[in-house]
């Protein structure tokens, strides 16, 4: 069976302030959808939401995996159910070494059911498991023993991010601008891996500006944010015509969503 | 949380009862080899001087620091010790007749603690010797064979004053005089057990030794004096562990530790410290460290009602280097009022303060420190960061660091951080599937890792295990 994370009726508000007025979207293991929108409009609110940050308020409607609400559940019960966001600003976590972190979210993950104490997975298989993935990624085994994101540079931190998905293969990936801060090589290895990675086993949501990472994971399902809101849906040719043409068009369209937008904006500064 | 009710110790529902405290069992001991009556004055002295068949100069020397101890008024910085009771305490008690050198030879009861605590099985794997303390006498002791035949002297510090009396009276007390304060005092005036270590020139000793120190009773006091004598030259890592039953009344627990780290001598006195929160504990220690030595008080403070402990160094001559690492961490009811002084007596001296501490569940945790510089001890340098992590709102952290510095040409560095426990960093653990208290957890264990990795291997991991038990069920 084709899971489903199902996104109907979305409101969130970040304190007071409403960033998101009813998103509705859904996503199937296997599909490629790409969110696209001006600075602001609220997609990495979606992605927040979607990954459980307390600070993002859901006011109304639901986020379901196959008929689950999880819309109430924290962060890790959501990642055990096969949620991952990769973030578009990763958080340094100084002291704690990537191996012994990951080998920690490795074993909840893969044994959704584990009590807090019980045994990790083994030590070896993870090492062989880390390595494996980390040259695949094209990174130095050497990362596996520094602190968490601790002094890495921009893209060394997305890299870091995609071994995390890779390590995690989780059923729903949001990739919040993993394209941003990165060199043309790096957008290559990041874009390749990915189109690795994804498969029939997962469910993609790409939130991106450049192109590079569509070229490589084409998207059955673009959607365009405005104001808070989806505005338009199309396919692959959607995402291109945006990347050449600009917003200005699809503001045009929109003028309820624009206005929003430009509210929330001003309001944020 | 704490509780009267005897629980055996092969009962493992104590763990369970005591919640994140797993040392909180224990023995219920009837048959002491003998007992003080409760409280405190020089007829009790004289008791404890004259079941340890002491000469009369120690006699003289713990009434006389009794004397000190009654005059000196209650401090009033610190931590707060108005339901501290020194009328309410048990000054001395003995639990076995002898102290051991085989295991076996244990009175079952005492033995079944340390092996619940891990201890036999510690000095089989890692340790040159070990003493284990248990109320206020020794009862088992060891030491290599092949140290002792280089003159290596490890042993209690009663016996040391009966089997070594000259060594013992050329140092006793010269570092940390009675009068040095009122706990000094009180622990002069009582003392028993601790240990006594003589490291002869040149000698090196690789692998560590251990003193264990228990309290077993209610309203215990325990008062060992601990003095390390480590020659020119020579070097030793010397490691304390203490734990204690959860009562819920006080006890008391007042070490005083003297060092002398020679010409181009290495002291590493390492303390993992996890008493119950029932235990007031109130240490002086300090080290005199001479030219080209090294001095270094590595510090791990758990547990406790209240600690107040600053490990100083006084550096005493060219070239000595004086270093003290403390992490201590604040619970629920708890007060850490710990730190470090660094005194630079002579030139070309240099000192490092690193100080982490964590407080949760409403415990406080301060750090107080002093870098005192001598006039004409020049181109000195000292170097403190401390840094705190506060993981509630309801907890609380204070930086008390003091400077007197009498010369010019000297370079001192002071860094103080404070950081809560960030909510970016929880959700991003969180949304790896790490659940709340895994990721608290992990965030604390970080922010301890520059610490714990400079302690040997079994210790950084002992460390973390106690960490993480202090985590236990801090969220939810
Ligand atoms: N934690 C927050 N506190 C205050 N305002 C916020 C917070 N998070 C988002 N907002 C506001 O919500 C709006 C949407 O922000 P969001 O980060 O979702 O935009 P975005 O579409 O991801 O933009 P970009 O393309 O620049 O990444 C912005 O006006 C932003 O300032
Ligand atoms: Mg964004």
């Amino acid at each position: 069976m084709n899971s489903v994370l199902k996104i109907s009726d979305l409101h969130v508000s970040v304190g007071e302030t409403p960033i998101l007025n009813g998103v509705n979207m859904e996503i199937r293991q296997g599909e490629v959808h790409a969110l696209m929108g001006p600075n602001g409009s609220g997609k990495s609110t979606l992605a927040y939401a979607l990954a459980g940050h307390p600070n993002y308020t859901v006011t109304e409607g639901r986020i379901e995996i196959d008929g689950v609400n999880v819309t109430e559940m924290e962060a890790d019960e959501r990642a055990r159910l096969g949620m991952f966001l990769a973030f578009q600003y990763p958080v340094v976590i100084p002291g704690v070494k990537v191996a012994d972190f990951l080998r920690h979210a490795v074993s909840n993950v893969r044994n959704p059911e584990r009590k807090e104490g019980e045994g990790l997975i083994g030590m070896r298989e993870f090492r062989k498991e880390i390595r494996e993935r980390m040259t695949a990624l094209d990174m130095d085994h050497e990362f596996a023993r520094r602190y968490l994101n601790d002094g890495f540079s921009g893209g060394e931190k997305k890299r870091m991010e995609i071994l995390q998905l890779a390590m995690l293969q989780p059923r729903f990936a949001i990739l919040d601008e993993t394209d941003s801060g990165l060199d043309s090589d790096a957008v290559r290895v990041v874009s390749e891996g990915l189109a690795k990675l994804a498969g029939p086993q997962m469910g993609v949501l790409i939130i991106t500006h450049h192109e590079r990472l569509l070229e490589f994971n084409p998207p059955q399902f673009t959607h365009v944010m405005l104001g808070g809101r989806i505005v338009e849906i199309g396919d692959a040719a959607l995402a291109h015509d945006l990347h050449a043409n600009g917003y200005a068009t699809v503001r045009a369209r929109h003028p309820d969503a624009e206005a929003e937008n430009a509210k929330v904006e001003a309001a944020a500064v | 949380m704490s509780t009267d009710a005897p629980v055996k110790p092969d009962v493992k529902k104590s763990d369970v009862e005591f919640g994140s405290y797993k040392y909180g069992f224990h023995d219920s001991m009837d048959n002491y080899a003998f007992k003080s009556r409760k409280g405190l004055d020089p007829q009790i002295v004289r008791q404890i001087s004259e079941m340890k068949g002491e000469p009369e100069w120690m006699t003289n020397f713990r009434l006389d620091s009794l004397a000190i101890f009654e005059s000196r008024p209650m401090p009033n910085w610190g931590g707060d010790m108005s339901d501290l009771d020194f009328q309410d305490i048990f000054y001395y008690m003995k639990a076995a007749n002898e102290q051991e050198t085989s295991w076996d030879d244990v009175p079952e009861d005492i033995r079944r603690t340390y092996d619940r605590l891990g201890i036999p099985e510690a000095e089989k794997k890692y340790l040159s010797g070990v003493k284990a303390q248990y109320d206020s006498e020794v009862v088992y002791g060891s030491l290599q064979e092949d140290l002792s035949k280089q003159g290596v002297i490890f042993t209690d510090t009663d016996s040391a004053l009966r089997d070594y009396p000259d060594l013992f009276r050329e140092y006793f007390a010269t570092i940390i005089p009675p009068g040095d304060n009122k706990f000094a005092a009180l622990n002069s005036a009582v003392w028993s057990g601790g240990s006594f270590i003589y490291i002869p020139k040149g000698v090196k000793i690789e692998f560590p030794l251990q003193a264990y120190f228990r309290i077993n009773s209610q309203n215990m006091g325990q008062f060992e004096r601990t003095l390390i004598i480590v020659d020119e030259g020579a070097s030793v890592h010397y490691v304390e562990g203490c734990t204690a039953p959860t009562y819920s009344s006080n006890s008391l627990h007042s070490a005083v530790v003297e060092i002398v780290v020679k010409r181009g001598a290495r002291c590493r006195y390492t303390t993992i410290q996890n008493w119950s929160s029932n235990v007031y504990n109130l240490v002086t220690k300090r080290a005199m460290a001479y030219g080209d030595s090294l001095m270094e008080w590595i510090d791990g403070n758990l547990g406790s009602k209240l600690t107040m402990k600053y490990p100083a160094i006084w550096l005493m001559e060219p070239g000595a280097r004086g270093e003290t690492l403390s992490i201590a961490f604040a619970g629920p009811g708890q007060h850490q009022d710990a730190g470090a002084k660094m005194v630079h007596c002579a030139p070309n001296t240099s000192s490092r303060i690193i100080s982490k501490s964590i407080s949760r569940g409403g415990g406080r945790s301060s750090y107080r420190g002093l870098v005192k510089i001598h006039k004409d001890a020049k181109n000195c340098r000292s170097n403190v960061v401390c840094d705190a992590l506060i993981l509630d709102p309801a907890s609380r952290s204070d930086t008390y660091p003091y400077i007197e510095v009498e010369e010019q040409d000297v370079a001192i560095e002071h860094e103080a951080s404070v950081s809560k426990i960030g909510e970016e960093q929880l959700f991003y653990l969180m949304s790896r599937g790490l659940t709340e208290a895994e990721a608290s957890a992990m965030i604390v264990t970080g922010f301890i890792e520059p610490l714990v990795k400079e302690l040997p291997m079994e210790y950084a991991v002992e460390m973390n295990r106690l960490i993480e038990l202090q985590m236990e069920g801090s969220v939810g």
